[in-house]
Formats: C-alpha cells, sequence, structure tokens
C-alpha cells in the first residue's frame, strides 16, 4: 500500500484543479465498484451496491496549493493561496503547474522575518520576461507544492499526505471490502481545502442515511506542540469535534463499537481549529448523521507532512468493517 | 439613463424594493415572466423548450446604514450595513423611503484630543443629525430600523466615465437588463438578487429555484489602478475591458466557462482581463454550491472606490461587458459541455 500512498500524494491536484488526481483514482477504483460518476463540481463518485442503507464515505482528494495572480515584466509571478498555507513554509521550497513547470518561492527584502507575508512573496520559474512566463504559464493557474515521498520505515512523509492519504486508506477498503450491508457512496470530494465545497453538492445528490468523511488531524506529540491528545502510531482517529462539526454521538459510538469489536486501536480527536467534509455532510437537506475518521498527521499544511504507516493500515481495517457493519442509529 | 436611475435608488440590503421597481419598469417589455420570491429576489424568466439553463445574476442590495437609536438631543445612532468607519464621517446621507437628509457628524477636529486626531472616529462615536431638537422631533421624522443611504448624485465626468453611488451591484444590474432586452433560444433566468452584502443570502435561495445547468455572476468590482500601488495589487484596470474571476474567497471559477468567455472576447476583439486578486466573495459562492452543484463564473465590471459614498467606472467597460455576455448566450445556443 506504500506504493499506493506514493503515488496519491505525488500526484498533482490543488482545490478547483482535481483533473489528475481524479483520473488516477477513477482508474485505480473501476474494477472494484460498480458504478463511478463526476458531477458539476468534480466530484469522484464511486457506488458499490451491497443493499440496505446508502453509507457515505467522503475523503478529499484535493490539496493546497497557490493560483498566479500576476505575471511581472521581468516574469516573476506572484499568487495567492488556495487553501490555508503559512508564508514562513514557503520560503525555500518549490511549486510546480499541471504542465510540469517547476517555480521557487522567493521573498522581497524584509527588515525583519517577521514581516513575511504572501504578498512579499513571488515565484521564480527560472524566465527572465513576461513573455517568456507566459509560455509556460497563465494567470489563474494553480501550483501545488514540490515534495517527494519518504518512506522513514513506520513513517511517511511527503507534501499532500492531507488528505491523499485518506484517499489511499478508503481506495483500499473499496479494494479489500468483502460483503458490504450497504449501498457504499464512496465520494473523493472537491474543493474540501477552500471551504468544504464538493461535499456539500455531492451528498445533496446522494442523500445518505449516514456520512463518514475521511482526513487527516493535527498530533501533540511533538516538542513543545501545542496540546492535543492524539500521537503518531496509536490508531486513526474517532473525531469528537472540529470548527465545522460536532460529529453526531451515535455516529461515533459505532465507529467506537466497531473499533473495539474488531480490536482496531483508535484515539479520540477533539480537534480545536479546522473543518473536514462531515460539517458540510452534517448540515445538508434535513441533516444526516456524520462521523470522522482521522489519520495523525504531523506538520499539515506544509511541505512535509508526516503520517503513521500503522495508522494507515488501522484506519484501512476500521473503514472495512464500517462498511460491513450496519449502523442502527 | 437607466444607469443613474439605478444608482440613485434606494436599496441597501433588505431594502430592495425600489431597485427592484425601476428593474420591472425597465423591463416590462421584454420579459413577459417573472417570479418574486420569499427573500425578494426578482427572477426574470425567459423559458425555452430547448439548451442548457442560464441564470444570470446580480445583485440589487447596496452597502448601508441602519438607525438603532435616537437620542435626547434629537441625533439619531446607526448600525452599519457592509460598510467601514473610515467612509463615513461628513457625509451627507438620506433617511428611509421619504429621503430624509442628513449629514453623519462627530466631534469637531478643534475640539478633538490629540490621541483622538490620530485614530478613525469609530462609527459608535458618530451620529446622523437631521437638523431636530429633540428625541420626539426626530421620530416625527425617522424611525428606528429606517435605513440610511448616501446622497450621491449620478453624473458623468471625464471622458466616458460615470460617478455615483452603489455601482456595486447596479452596475450588474444594468448589464443585466441590457442583456434580458434581446431574446436567445435557450432558457434563461435573470436573477435580481437580494442581500448579497450581508451574506449572500438572496443568490442561494435564487440557485435553489433555478437550478441552473450553468451561471454567470455579474458584479461590480474592486479596481485599484492608482497611483501608488504595485501593479499586481491593482486587481482590474479600468477600461481594461470586463474582468473574468478564476477564484476568490467564495467559489473557484469553472475552468470550462473561463476558457470560452476567453476564446469569444479573443475572437471577437473585445477587451477583457483576469482579476487579479482573489479576495471577497459573490453571489457566484452560494449559486455554485446549491443542490448538487453549478459550473459558474463571475465577470466584473471594474469599479474604483466601492464600498464608499462614490464610485466610478468606465462606461466602454460597462458596454464589453455585455457585448460578451450576449456573445456567450449565442454561442452555448447550440449546447455547452462543462
Amino acid at each position: 500500500m506504500k506504493e499506493l500512498i506514493k503515488r496519491v500524494v505525488e500526484t498533482y491536484g490543488p482545490s478547483g484543479s482535481e483533473e489528475c488526481i481524479r483520473d488516477l483514482i477513477k482508474q485505480e477504483i473501476t474494477p472494484y465498484v460498480d458504478e463511478v460518476q463526476v458531477d458539476a463540481l468534480g466530484n469522484l463518485i464511486a457506488i458499490k451496491r451491497g443493499g440496505g442503507k446508502k453509507l457515505m464515505l467522503a475523503s478529499h482528494m484535493d490539496e493546497i496549493g497557490v493560483m498566479v495572480t500576476h505575471i511581472d515584466e521581468n516574469g516573476f509571478l506572484r499568487f495567492y493561496s488556495v487553501g490555508g498555507l503559512s508564508p514562513f513554509s514557503l520560503i525555500g521550497n518549490r511549486c510546480y503547474f499541471a504542465n510540469g513547470t517547476v517555480g521557487v518561492f522567493g521573498m522581497e527584502k524584509l527588515d525583519e522575518i517577521k514581516d513575511l507575508s504572501m504578498k512579499k512573496i513571488f515565484i521564480d520559474i527560472g524566465v527572465d520576461s513576461r513573455e517568456e512566463a507566459l509560455k509556460k504559464v497563465s494567470l489563474g493557474d494553480t501550483a501545488a507544492i514540490k515534495r517527494e515521498f519518504n518512506d522513514l520505515g513506520n513513517r511517511l512523509v511527503s507534501k499532500a499526505m492531507d488528505n491523499r492519504v485518506s484517499c489511499a486508506v478508503l481506495i483500499e477498503a473499496l479494494k479489500q471490502v468483502q460483503n458490504p450491508v450497504y449501498d457504499i457512496y464512496a465520494v473523493f470530494t472537491t474543493q474540501e481545502e477552500v471551504g468544504l465545497r464538493g461535499a456539500r453538492v455531492a451528498t445533496f445528490g446522494i442523500t445518505p442515511d449516514v456520512g463518514i468523511a475521511i482526513d487527516v488531524t493535527r498530533t501533540g506529540d511533538t516538542p513543545k506542540s501545542a496540546t492535543m491528545d492524539v500521537c503518531l502510531g496509536k490508531g486513526p482517529t474517532v473525531k469528537v469535534r472540529d470548527s465545522s462539526v460536532l460529529c453526531t454521538p451515535a455516529v461515533r459510538r459505532h465507529m467506537e463499537q466497531v473499533a473495539k469489536a474488531n480490536g482496531i486501536p483508535y484515539q479520540l480527536e477533539v480537534l480545536e481549529a479546522g473543518g473536514t467534509d462531515a460539517g458540510a455532510i452534517q448540515l445538508t437537506k434535513s441533516g444526516i448523521p456524520a462521523g470522522v475518521m482521522s489519520i495523525p498527521c504531523r506538520y499539515v499544511h506544509t511541505a512535509s507532512e508526516m503520517v503513521d504507516y500503522r495508522d494507515v493500515e488501522q484506519g484501512v481495517r476500521l473503514i472495512v468493517k464500517l462498511m460491513e457493519t450496519d449502523y442502527q442509529g | 439613463m437607466l444607469l443613474k436611475k439605478l444608482s440613485e435608488a434606494f436599496g441597501p440590503s433588505g431594502y430592495e424594493q425600489e431597485v427592484r421597481a425601476v428593474l420591472e419598469e425597465d423591463l416590462k417589455d421584454y420579459v413577459s415572466q417573472w417570479q418574486r420570491d420569499a427573500l425578494g429576489n426578482l427572477i426574470a424568466c425567459k423559458p425555452a423548450a430547448t439548451g442548457p439553463r442560464v441564470m444570470i445574476a446580480a445583485h440589487m442590495d447596496e452597502v448601508g446604514l441602519m438607525i438603532n437609536y435616537v437620542d435626547d438631543a434629537g441625533l439619531l445612532h446607526f448600525r452599519e450595513i457592509g460598510l467601514d468607519d473610515r467612509v463615513l464621517v461628513s457625509k451627507p446621507v438620506l433617511i428611509g423611503k421619504q429621503r430624509i437628509p442628513g449629514v453623519i457628524g462627530a466631534k469637531a477636529i478643534h475640539l478633538q484630543k490629540p490621541d483622538e486626531r490620530k485614530q478613525v472616529i469609530p462609527s459608535r462615536s458618530l451620529f446622523i443629525d437631521i437638523g431636530a431638537k429633540t428625541k420626539e422631533e426626530a421620530l416625527e421624522r425617522v424611525k428606528i430600523g429606517d435605513y440610511v443611504i448616501f446622497a450621491t448624485k449620478f453624473g458623468e465626468f471625464g471622458t466616458g466615465m460615470v460617478k455615483g453611488k452603489a455601482f456595486d451591484d447596479r452596475s450588474g444590474c444594468y448589464a443585466l437588463a441590457e442583456i434580458l432586452k434581446e431574446d436567445y433560444s435557450i432558457p434563461l433566468y435573470g436573477a435580481f438578487t437580494v442581500q448579497e452584502e450581508v451574506g449572500l443570502r438572496g443568490a442561494g435561495v435564487a440557485g435553489y429555484a433555478i437550478a441552473p445547468d450553468l451561471a454567470i455572476v455579474l458584479e461590480g468590482t474592486t479596481c485599484h489602478d492608482l497611483s501608488g500601488a504595485d501593479e499586481h495589487a491593482y486587481s482590474t484596470v479600468l477600461g481594461g475591458g470586463p474582468a473574468i474571476s478564476f477564484m476568490d474567497s467564495s467559489s473557484i471559477g469553472n475552468k470550462a466557462l473561463i476558457h470560452e468567455l476567453v476564446r469569444i472576447a479573443e475572437e471577437n476583439n473585445i477587451p477583457y482581463q483576469l482579476k487579479r486578486s482573489v479576495t471577497g466573495g459573490n453571489d457566484a459562492g452560494r449559486i455554485s454550491l446549491s443542490r448538487t452543484g453549478v459550473p459558474a463564473v463571475v465577470i466584473s465590471i471594474p469599479c474604483r472606490y466601492i464600498h464608499s459614498p462614490v464610485s466610478a467606472l468606465k462606461l466602454s467597460d460597462l458596454e464589453h461587458t455585455i457585448s460578451l455576455v450576449k456573445l456567450f448566450l449565442r454561442s452555448v445556443e447550440g449546447g455547452f459541455r462543462v
């Protein structure tokens, strides 16, 4: 499965430009599902029929990135972030566009480093003029952070672990599941990083009986980190709340029971800031019971997001068991 | 002139009836079917049997103030609707349906302490003077909950330029009205929406009701092509033609729609520009997320000094916006794949 993770994290796909990653996932899952659809916002909706209620599993496939807003006469690009990026995470890093063009983030002269803001940063794509730049990029093009996948043993690190590692979990679960007790709607959603947008319209179309989002979450296990009782290596989490959702208690209990019944280690997650697709799912139409399973991840929204492979494996087990266990509500 | 009437109409968010009346009157010979919904959106329907259902939206509401308290000295206190403190002091205003004239007052500079002079006067220290001496006298003319607009007259200036209040988004309303004066062979829904400035509220329900196959939002947008600004901070350039948005804080433009608009503009020698800033939101945010999702794009008319008592635009930008959208509608008469 590490090979699958490497491929999905290294594939290009910032919010609003999910075509490449969608094609890859589509190819990967098509043999294992009954039907595949793409909607107006670009969500990839795979249906695996097991009868019974509708279970929606949502994993967003977009990643954070930047969008070109201006090209100056010397060919330097100005940009705006797509999703939540810190300017401090960019300096010295590179980005790449859908056509393979690579750029370096550089900054204007600053009196003090704390003065750094997105407005002071530009992208250098190695050209000398606006004309040359325009042969490689256009205004409105998006770039993803460029950083390769590294296997550190138990730990894996790359750009876009948020949220491709969860895409890999959902893909793998679709491959492994034997006896689904639902009509499963596995949705690889778009534009989560800019406001849970894809999940909202996908849920409207599906109207599931229960929805579970799969995403990454922060941890509190690094030196002097913010307090948070989630660690790498102790299993996937069952979310209690974040800024977008108070998970439906019955769904949360169901997820915990399924984990316990199958000997799957899990951690309870209380995330102070940040949102997930579950927030959009839960408030669709007249309301939908919703929960979240997260893969713990260090250094979220940087070029080097780190997860523990054992959490990923246990996450797959939990999702498979959730597909095979009826939710009583 | 329609743009003058629209600009001078009284219509802060939640009180759009005057703007609605101007539009209904102007379009009465061109639109036979209207819908008015519970929030006050006005939807001009031009049904047709085949082709994609297209929704074009422009919001009728403008930024303004609302009276929330009248004090014993007969001065009116207020809350802002989409405005900020810096543009308020010493402006003439009109209050309520009767357009009672008033002036936004503050302590004179001679009486301000050194510290106060350095600060923007906060709106809670401002008041509206309508020339009343007592609370009772003031309440004979205005009441709590009355809306307030800037008393700005529309006018032409320079070469091909106009100035007036509320070009955000009466310029979009003007463009949409002109577009609706022609007939197309596709089902077309012109939505004049309410309450955009307070949270894109009208567009959400209008988008749900219309359930379009694709949507265009017409906006009056920021234009900062001014001395002292870095070129990459211009947002848009006056006279540069309609500004097409790739992204803003509420939506990411549909790529197929953007490419089609660019293609049409280039083929027909219509000047256009790509908007350089991505802050702010607009009705596309709600329309694109209604039901199972709608491919949407925003086309904006560059307006200097928006969200203030007076804004300025170039008429050629407005005309080019109208031409571009009309050509787009003709081009999708044979269908459109997003």
